[in-house]
């Protein structure tokens, strides 16, 4: 149950939700893959939050603006400057943050069903009534998280989400992009978004937001304490460059 | 858990994506991938209340060895809860090797839902097979290729269309035999309504020709010059990232990295400067020209033509 009825009768909501924001390489950066082939060059580039991810944050804060949600928890796995993202999005609105340390590379060791088992692994603890993130990181390009842990928990899922809605009876309905244009979907809660991109438009967050986000609580676990499995089930052999077009003639 | 030693024989499961009794141009991509994993048989799942005639005409495509049929409501819309809890029950009974869906919106839906529930990683959007446990997949917007080796005892994947020769639709004789699973254990979510914008255009995902307008269109009702233009061509309509959130266009026209990926014979880009993450959804496209009136747009970098112009000027000429 997740709307309690106040003294004045208000429908007063405890709805929690958790959201994933990645570090990534930031999307204007020119990347450039590592002498040895074995992976994109990361050291000394700029990074910053996954854009898609900043839309699942602006999406939950929105909720708990029109007081459907309660408790907005910012979620993220990854290396100790991971706490900056996760303060990006508590100066955008979100309550407190959990930070899942590793060393690991994010953009291709830490695999999306990793990252699933360790959210449902703090689902277990933290009982959001709504997860919401991004489509897909811009890194790996993987559009597969928000989806494996959907499964995980036998929740139901509306990815891709154009448009998020509530109805009174603790349900969902989502506008998603399909192939051939919109669909329409209702679940119930528990459950998983994936946020895409014209979700909203992710607000800036203000200097006073960014100062009072200092405030606020971050929790940090290691990784490797989470009693998960996180093995890689792949290896990148080799990372290439793409086959470069010649340019070719003006008119 | 405990794992064979022995060797498995190879098999390949593809799932099908069809409409109004005909095969998906996806799946078509998805055989030739399967034939070049390996040489074990092929089966195509084709799964919905309607889709007796979309099974036969699987059972047709050239290179497959049989067909599954689950008819059931529950499979329409490709409902990701439904069908991945059917990829779980007939990998349960039938031990595929490999299971491939196309990296569409509908196959990225579902297919990393089923390997998670299979407690497998997918590898999504493969370019290319190199062997039966190794393939390529593009990664920071087709700015760099991931070579890599999967150590699950299924690999799941999903294909990228235009990185495969279609298998041809004629040819095949497999036989259709019908096939149902568990339903889905939890909740499922549930289809409302499709909005789907009809055309008589070719189809953007598999059309021979493009013809994409940018932010330079300036409006919606400017991109009717372009929707005349691809016409004469018998084009597809394609838009960047900028256009459609300018709302000049709707959703399902944007080729880029997190949209549609093209790869026609001919891309004509319009008023677009050709930002990376456009480029990720069109760079394979075999001649691309462009018209715009900025020379250091970076759309030029990758043209093979281009007019440099006022596009109201150069589109109704």
């Amino acid at each position: 149950l997740c709307c309690v009825v106040d003294q004045e009768s208000l429908l007063v909501s405890t709805m929690k939700v958790l959201v994933g924001v990645k570090r990534v390489v930031d999307y204007a950066v020119k990347i450039r893959i590592k002498g040895d082939k074995s992976a994109v060059e990361t050291a000394n580039v700029k990074m910053s939050m996954n854009p898609f991810c900043e839309i699942a944050v602006e999406e939950a804060i929105r909720l708990k603006e029109k007081k459907s949600a309660k408790e907005v928890i910012a979620v993220s796995i990854g290396p100790k400057q991971s706490v900056e993202t996760i303060r990006t999005a508590l100066a955008m609105g979100a309550d407190r943050g959990i930070h899942v340390t590793t060393d690991m590379r994010t953009d291709q060791e830490v695999q999306p069903l990793a990252i699933a088992k360790v959210f449902a692994k703090l689902i277990e603890e933290e009982k959001p009534d709504l997860v919401i993130l991004g489509k897909q990181s811009i890194d790996d390009d993987s559009n597969q998280t928000g989806q494996m842990l959907a499964g995980l928990m036998d929740w139901p899922q509306a990815t891709f989400a154009n448009e998020l809605t509530f109805g009174d009876d603790g349900t969902i309905s989502v506008k998603r992009e399909i192939d051939g244009g919109l669909q329409t979907v209702s679940a119930s809660l528990p459950a998983v978004v994936t946020a895409d991109l014209r979700l909203n438009q992710p607000r800036y967050a203000t200097l006073p937001n960014i100062m009072k986000a200092k405030k606020k609580k971050v929790d940090s676990k290691a990784l490797a304490d989470m009693g998960v499995d996180v093995e890689p089930r792949f290896t990148v052999t080799e990372v290439s460059d793409p086959p470069t077009r010649q340019a070719g003639s003006v008119v | 858990m405990f794992q064979r030693v022995s060797r498995r024989a190879f098999s390949v499961l593809v799932v099908a994506e069809h409409e109004a009794g005909k095969i998906g141009q996806g799946t078509l991509a998805a055989v030739t991938a399967a034939k070049q994993i390996n040489s074990g048989p092929v089966t195509v799942l084709v799964a919905g209340s309607d889709a007796a005639a979309a099974a036969e005409a699987a059972g047709k495509i050239s290179g497959v060895d049989n067909v599954l049929h689950a008819k059931d409501a529950k499979y329409d819309h490709a409902v990701a809860e439904q069908v991945s809890a059917l990829l779980v029950s007939l990998q349960k009974a039938n031990n595929y090797t490999h299971i491939l869906g196309t990296a569409s919106n509908e196959g990225k839906n579902f297919i990393p839902r089923a390997a998670a529930l299979l407690d497998a990683q997918p590898i999504s959007d493969i370019v290319s097979v190199v062997s039966a446990d190794t393939f390529v997949r593009p990664v920071y917007a087709g700015n760099a290729l991931a070579t890599v080796q999967s150590t699950d005892a299924v690999k799941i994947l999903t294909v990228r269309p235009t990185a495969f020769e279609k298998a041809a639709a004629e040819g095949g004789s497999a036989a259709v035999a019908e096939a149902s699973g568990e339903t889905a254990s939890g909740p499922a979510s549930t289809w409302k309504e499709d909005q789907i914008v009809k055309s008589d255009r070719p189809d953007l995902g598999s059309a021979k020709r493009v013809v994409a307008g940018g932010r330079g269109m300036k409006s919606g009702e400017n991109f009717e010059m372009l929707y005349k233009l691809a016409d004469k061509m018998g084009a597809a309509v394609g838009a960047s990232r900028a256009a459609v959130d300018a709302g000049f266009v709707p959703n399902e026209l944007q080729i880029g990295q997190t949209g549609k990926v093209v790869a026609p014979e001919l891309y004509l880009a319009v008023g677009l400067s050709g930002a990376v993450q456009h480029l990720a959804g069109m760079k394979d496209s075999k001649v691309i020209t462009c018209i715009n009136k900025d020379p250091e747009a970076p759309i030029f970098q990758v043209s093979d033509y281009g007019l440099e112009g006022d596009l109201f000027k150069e589109v109704p000429a």
